[in-house]
């Protein structure tokens, strides 16, 4: 599918976003604007909606109100519009969700064969590839069980970019994982950040944001309440909301 | 799984007599065991020799004649061995049995060809189409010189393999779509497919094979009514879809959401996630009880005898009005029953299997 967006214009575009579900307003007039190569770290207590704004973007959850652009592609109800954007954004989920009656090495190549209709040998040698670039290709024929949590997210990040995707999602990728592992995902997703890949990234790693993001945005209550650059973040937070919930994180 | 002690730290091989040690303690080690060790011993030696000289050593074998028969107190297999193929082909031309045979033939040959994972490609449904044909060619004649045989004369063992791959076979795939149709967000669909599993669900079979035998010749121009074996086999085939959808559905339901998400965030449309990520998982999670539907749908065929077809009971049965012999019911129903146990252990056999290879860790 050509690219239509012109190359300086943003990754993704949000303007005046709002989602119910049912009762709940879970996000209140957002409006975000990620550049091409832009490093997002969201935070925020749970509830806040970070979350559910990541999953707007691929819209696995559907706006109710508001524009959500894309890699120049506006989201709409029209089916062709989502698997557009789909194609382009991958995502990496706290629970890793990859499908256990597949190796990993058919985990990789599932999208990439029925998706985008590449040849299997192809995809198996990006599969493996990428596998190699995330440090488990000794893995590849193994089923998901046979690993540990750690391992099994990075095929998860695997697994997205067999799609080649211009952005990446990450919903709290490490909350899952045992302490010991957590460094070996947190090294893969440094690794993606310095090859330049557009990331929004729900996570309370600090550590992680000061190291690779460009802005570090705080939600409450359905709003972006803060947004900086990670050094004026964490140093000067201008908000009581954003201090109180630093406190809560570093205590 | 849960009795067998941790496999990871047993010896590759026990030695034999550590095996016949655990099994002694098994059989001999409390006084529970001691106690139900002894009665089980006690049942068994009270009824197995009587049963060995009923069945065996008294009963009546060759020549298979009703003199053989009447001469002995045993069991008279002789009847089942003089009347074998009117047991299995019913009133089929007796000249012509060879074509019910070969049809049985092809279709057991063809299910066993099946259960091999190596088989299970899309060359299999063409496999499965033309032994079909086969089968209509063999039975009905009319082409290749094979004299004509209308379905009303056809009966016994390939009645009921024709009922159980037909209803089972194309069962399954509907019972798919109405699993995922009462799961659909589209209210019309939903509601077509709640309505026909619970309608269907709700009738006994024996009243939906009524309706179909007698009640669809009412309604349908002469034209336009299919043969009486089709009319049975859809039947069949409607009510099996139906109680396996639920139990798909159940399968559906236990599938975590990630699983669709994830599948979703990677652009994989609604048809391409439920075949190649939930129905594979699903299904894997419910062989038990899918297992359990099927067997019964299985020995349910054998209900067509109320509407004139003459299955493999049905054909024993009136393999029994000889006034020649004097009537062996019990021998004639236990080789029957001895075919729907190959039938029915055999599926079983086969889902273990299946149940095994699938089997992922979580």
């Amino acid at each position: 599918m050509p690219d239509t967006a012109p190359p300086d214009a943003p990754a993704i575009a949000i303007q005046g976003l709002h989602k119910w579900f049912d009762d709940f307003h879970a996000l209140r007039g957002v409006d975000l604007t990620v550049a091409r190569g832009e490093r997002i770290v969201i935070c925020g207590p749970s509830g806040s909606g970070k979350s559910t704004l990541i999953r707007c973007v691929n819209q696995l959850e559907r706006h109710q109100e508001g524009r959500i652009v894309v890699a120049g592609q506006e989201a709409t109800a029209d089916p062709k519009t989502l698997e557009a954007i789909r194609r382009r954004v991958g995502m990496v989920f706290q629970t890793f969700n990859l499908f256990p009656h597949l190796t990993v090495l058919e985990n990789c190549t599932l999208a990439p064969i029925w998706v985008n209709g590449v040849a299997k040998p192809v995809a198996r040698d990006t599969a493996m590839a990428l596998l190699e670039r995330v440090r488990i290709p000794e893995q590849a024929h193994k089923y998901p069980g046979q690993l540990s949590g750690g391992q099994q997210q990075r095929v998860a990040i695997a697994r997205s970019l067999c799609m080649n995707p211009q952005i990446m999602l990450f919903d709290e990728p490490t909350s899952a994982l045992d302490p010991e592992m957590v460094k070996e995902v947190l090294d893969t997703m440094l690794g993606l950040a310095e090859d330049g890949m557009t990331m929004l990234v729900v996570t309370h790693e600090m550590g992680f944001a000061r190291q690779a993001a460009n802005r570090v945005i705080f939600m409450d209550q359905g709003q972006i309440v803060e947004s900086a650059a990670p050094a004026a973040f964490f140093d000067k937070p201008q908000h009581e909301r954003t201090r109180a919930f630093l406190g809560q994180l570093l205590h | 799984m849960t009795f067998a002690a941790p496999l990871a730290r047993r010896p590759a091989e026990l030695s034999r007599r550590t095996r016949l040690r655990t099994l002694a303690s098994h059989l001999v080690g409390s006084p529970l065991n001691l106690a139900l060790t002894a009665a089980v011993a006690l049942a068994a030696l009270t009824v197995l020799p009587g049963l060995l000289r009923w069945a065996v050593l008294d009963a009546a074998f060759l020549p298979a004649t009703p003199e053989t028969c009447r001469a002995t107190t045993g069991a008279c297999w002789s009847f089942v061995l003089a009347k074998h193929s009117q047991i299995l082909f019913g009133i089929y031309p007796f000249d012509a049995r060879w074509r019910p045979a070969l049809a049985s033939a092809v279709l057991v040959g063809v299910l066993i060809y099946s259960v091999r994972p190596a088989a299970w490609r899309l060359s299999l449904t063409s496999i499965w189409a033309a032994a079909l044909v086969a089968v209509q060619i063999l039975m009905g004649g009319g082409v290749l010189g094979l004299t004509p045989v209308p379905t009303a004369m056809w009966g016994g063992l390939p009645i009921t393999l024709i009922l159980t791959v037909v209803a089972i076979g194309g069962g399954f795939p509907l019972a798919i779509l109405l699993a995922l149709a009462r799961r659909s967000e589209m209210p019309a669909i939903r509601l077509m497919s709640t309505v026909f599993i619970e309608a269907t669900r709700a009738l006994p079979l024996l009243s939906i094979l009524f309706i179909a035998s007698i009640m669809l010749p009412l309604l349908l121009p002469e034209a336009l009514l299919p043969d009486k074996l089709v009319r049975a086999v859809i039947a069949l085939l409607l009510f099996a879809s139906a109680y396996m959808a639920e139990v798909i559905r159940g399968g559906l339901q236990a599938m975590p959401k990630g699983q669709y998400e994830a599948a979703t965030a990677l652009g994989l449309s609604y048809w391409q996630t439920q075949r190649l990520v939930i129905l594979p998982q699903a299904i894997t999670l419910v062989i038990p009880a899918l297992t359990n539907t099927i067997i019964v749908m299985i020995k349910n065929t054998s209900l067509v005898l109320v509407v004139g077809l003459f299955d493999l009971i049905s054909s024993g049965k009136s393999a029994l009005a000889d006034p020649l012999w004097r009537s062996p019911a019990t021998e004639t129903y236990l080789f029957i029953s001895a075919i729907y146990f190959v039938l029915c252990f055999g599926f079983g056999r086969f889902a273990d299997m299946l149940e095994r290879r699938n089997k992922v860790a979580r």
